[in-house]
């Protein structure tokens, strides 16, 4: 009895998780499957490639400048003689990072500037809506240049400088889906018991809006990778020597106009590749779970 | 009427209080506001003084925000704090490029965009997917790495278009321009090419085009007067949308091409530190930005009365 008891605890767990793992996959087709790979590969690349990658990132020989590909070389190198290849890997880690920092700040601070909105409604939420409309006057790179600006370049400052630009439509994003849970009866409920509303919202409203701070930031992520891209190439973001997609690219400008476009190119391609597998599996997943939602 | 007053004076207090962001940042940098303008800088106490009366840091700060207020509406944008030129001046001479960048992306946008989205939407098939497939790869590009692409494949490759510079006379700018602004289009069409084939499709769906149909109409009748006509409602805010966007899109292009205009002009002046060049940039385009979006709504309510009645109570 309690052996069987033990076989079915133990087998129980694994059959939903084969069949959860199939039904992802049934889910993704065979492109998102594609996609999901280079995203775990991308990911793989920025928690360990530092370990492994064949040559020092940040350290270049005047020698061996612009060589293309070769066996020792795989991707050629740049214009300082530093291994492209090695570079690639090391900079997924700042090309994810940075968007990470964004994705979470501006998750984090749209959520709280939309929940004190719904939970006081009233002239709080005018009055919290009139400061989303001046933030929302500034095209968001230009307010991410401001800050940098202001503040100095540098990874971490472009990335809180970029979040506080795509803080005015997460807040309004996560207002809206807030504000439908706000009027329902169990937060009156729980209201007139006298629950706080700091818990109310922690405990009750929070979970329910979970999925869709969620999918958004999902969608972030993908317009962070460029818009850091984007502030790297300007020279705006990390600074050099760094290995980094974006500072990559800009680098890689002037050995393009020699006819050395390699470093640009795959600099590029990795940005694009990544985006482009995060949009399409946020798109299946997001589409998939929004239309299971509505049919509930 | 009285939609357009409500309008103007909601735009108003937003360009008042994004003034005060742009002019408080100076206060927002860590060190006092001297420090942070000269930068480590080596000046002489006569350009230190003359720093000083511009931002009139002896007065105290509603004085000081209504001196830089005053003298942006009076034309006096101040002085650039690295090479002492008139930023009014400097600004002036930059905004035709940015203007005619913006131009040029903006017919592609209308032309491209539009066409390749009605393309796509009445023709179905192969058309349609290669569209589809476009428009996902169009949005996926940066704007930066298909300026770097382009510039490798037409400009030093083939060849056929110049690598740098803006060009003189009119025809010479186009050419000069076709690439940059390509570049910053691309996105942009991708996603009106997008909106507008859902919206024909939508349209063709709808009862009274199928009454059209019904009827007996002209297949050329039933396409362009019901339902392309009809469908091109969203088109419209989706265009003006991103022709406010290019405002933001264009800084990367310009410099990526090396073009002198505005935004390449906000960048050099971000990376020398010349904060009060980097201030008057920015206030000219949150001010671009909000009349554009401003033109737009107008637009949509001109074409749309039901906009125009409902909000204008």
């Amino acid at each position: 009895m309690a052996a069987s008891e033990t076989a079915v605890l133990s087998t129980a767990p694994g059959i939903p998780a084969q069949g959860r793992l199939a039904s992802v996959r049934r889910r993704l087709g065979w492109i998102g499957m594609v996609c999901a790979g280079i995203v775990a590969v991308v990911v793989l690349a920025a928690m360990v490639g530092q370990f492994f990658v064949p040559y020092d990132p940040t350290v270049g020989s005047v020698t061996q400048r612009h060589l293309g590909s070769s066996a020792e070389h795989f991707l050629g190198t740049d214009q300082a003689g530093r291994d492209i290849f090695s570079r690639l890997i090391a900079g997924a880690r700042t090309s994810l990072v940075g968007p990470l920092i964004v994705v979470v700040a501006t998750a984090v601070a749209g959520s709280m500037l939309a929940f004190t909105a719904v939970w006081f409604g009233g002239k709080t939420d005018a009055f919290l809506g009139r400061v989303l409309d001046v933030l929302f006057a500034f095209p968001s790179l230009l307010l991410a240049i401001l800050g940098v600006a202001i503040f100095g370049p540098g990874l971490v400052t472009a990335s809180i400088a970029l979040a506080v630009a795509y803080i005015p439509y997460s807040a309004r994003v996560i207002r809206s889906v807030a504000l439908r849970e706000r009027n329902l009866p169990y937060v009156k409920a729980a209201e007139l018991q006298g629950i706080n509303g700091f818990t109310i919202t922690l405990r009750h409203i929070l979970p329910n809006v979970w999925t869709q701070i969620l999918t958004g930031s999902t969608i972030n992520f993908g317009y962070a990778i460029v818009d850091l891209a984007a502030l790297s190439f300007l020279g705006l973001g990390i600074q050099p020597p760094a290995a980094d997609w974006g500072l990559m690219i800009s680098n890689g400008q002037e050995s393009l106009q020699q006819g050395f476009p390699g470093q640009s190119l795959y600099a590029g391609l990795c940005v694009v590749a990544t985006v482009a597998a995060m949009a399409y599996i946020g798109e299946r997943l997001g589409g998939r779970a929004a239309a299971g939602r509505s049919k509930q | 009427m009285r939609f357009l007053v409500h309008r103007l004076l909601a735009l108003g207090g937003v360009l008042i209080a994004s003034s005060m962001i742009v002019f408080g940042g100076l206060y927002l940098a860590p060190g006092s506001p001297e420090q942070f303008l000269v930068q480590g800088r080596t000046v002489s106490p006569e350009v230190l003084a003359a720093i000083r009366s511009q931002y009139s840091l002896d007065d105290p700060l509603p004085v000081r925000y209504w001196n830089w207020l005053s003298g942006l509406f009076t034309g006096d944008m101040g002085r650039s704090l690295l090479t002492q030129q008139d930023v009014g001046t400097l600004i002036a001479s930059r905004i035709p490029t940015t203007l005619s960048l913006a131009a040029v992306a903006a017919v592609l946008i209308i032309v491209a965009g539009i066409g390749l989205g009605i393309l796509a939407g009445t023709r179905g098939g192969v058309a349609a997917r290669i569209v589809i497939f476009a428009s996902n790869l169009g949005i996926a590009v940066p704007t930066f790495f298909a300026a770097l692409v382009l510039m490798s494949v037409f400009s030093m490759g083939l060849g056929w278009f110049p690598v740098f510079g803006a060009g003189d006379g009119v025809v010479d700018r186009v050419w000069h321009l076709t690439l940059p602004a390509l570049a910053l289009s691309l996105p942009s069409i991708a996603v009106v090419a997008r909106i507008t084939r859902t919206a024909i499709v939508e349209e063709s769906e709808s009862e009274h085009v199928l009454i059209a149909v019904a009827r007996g109409l002209p297949k050329r009748i039933v396409l362009w007067r019901h339902t392309v006509r009809n469908s091109l409602l969203p088109v419209t805010t989706a265009v003006g949308m991103q022709i406010a966007g290019l405002i933001a899109g264009a800084f990367v292009v310009e410099y990526a091409f090396t073009l002198d205009g505005i935004g390449a002009l906000l960048v050099n002046s971000v990376q020398r530190k010349d904060f009060a060049v980097v201030q008057a940039v920015a206030l000219i385009m949150v001010v671009a930005f909000g009349v554009v979006n401003l033109a737009v709504d107008l637009l949509y309510a001109v074409i749309d009365p039901r906009v125009r009645l409902k909000k204008g109570q």
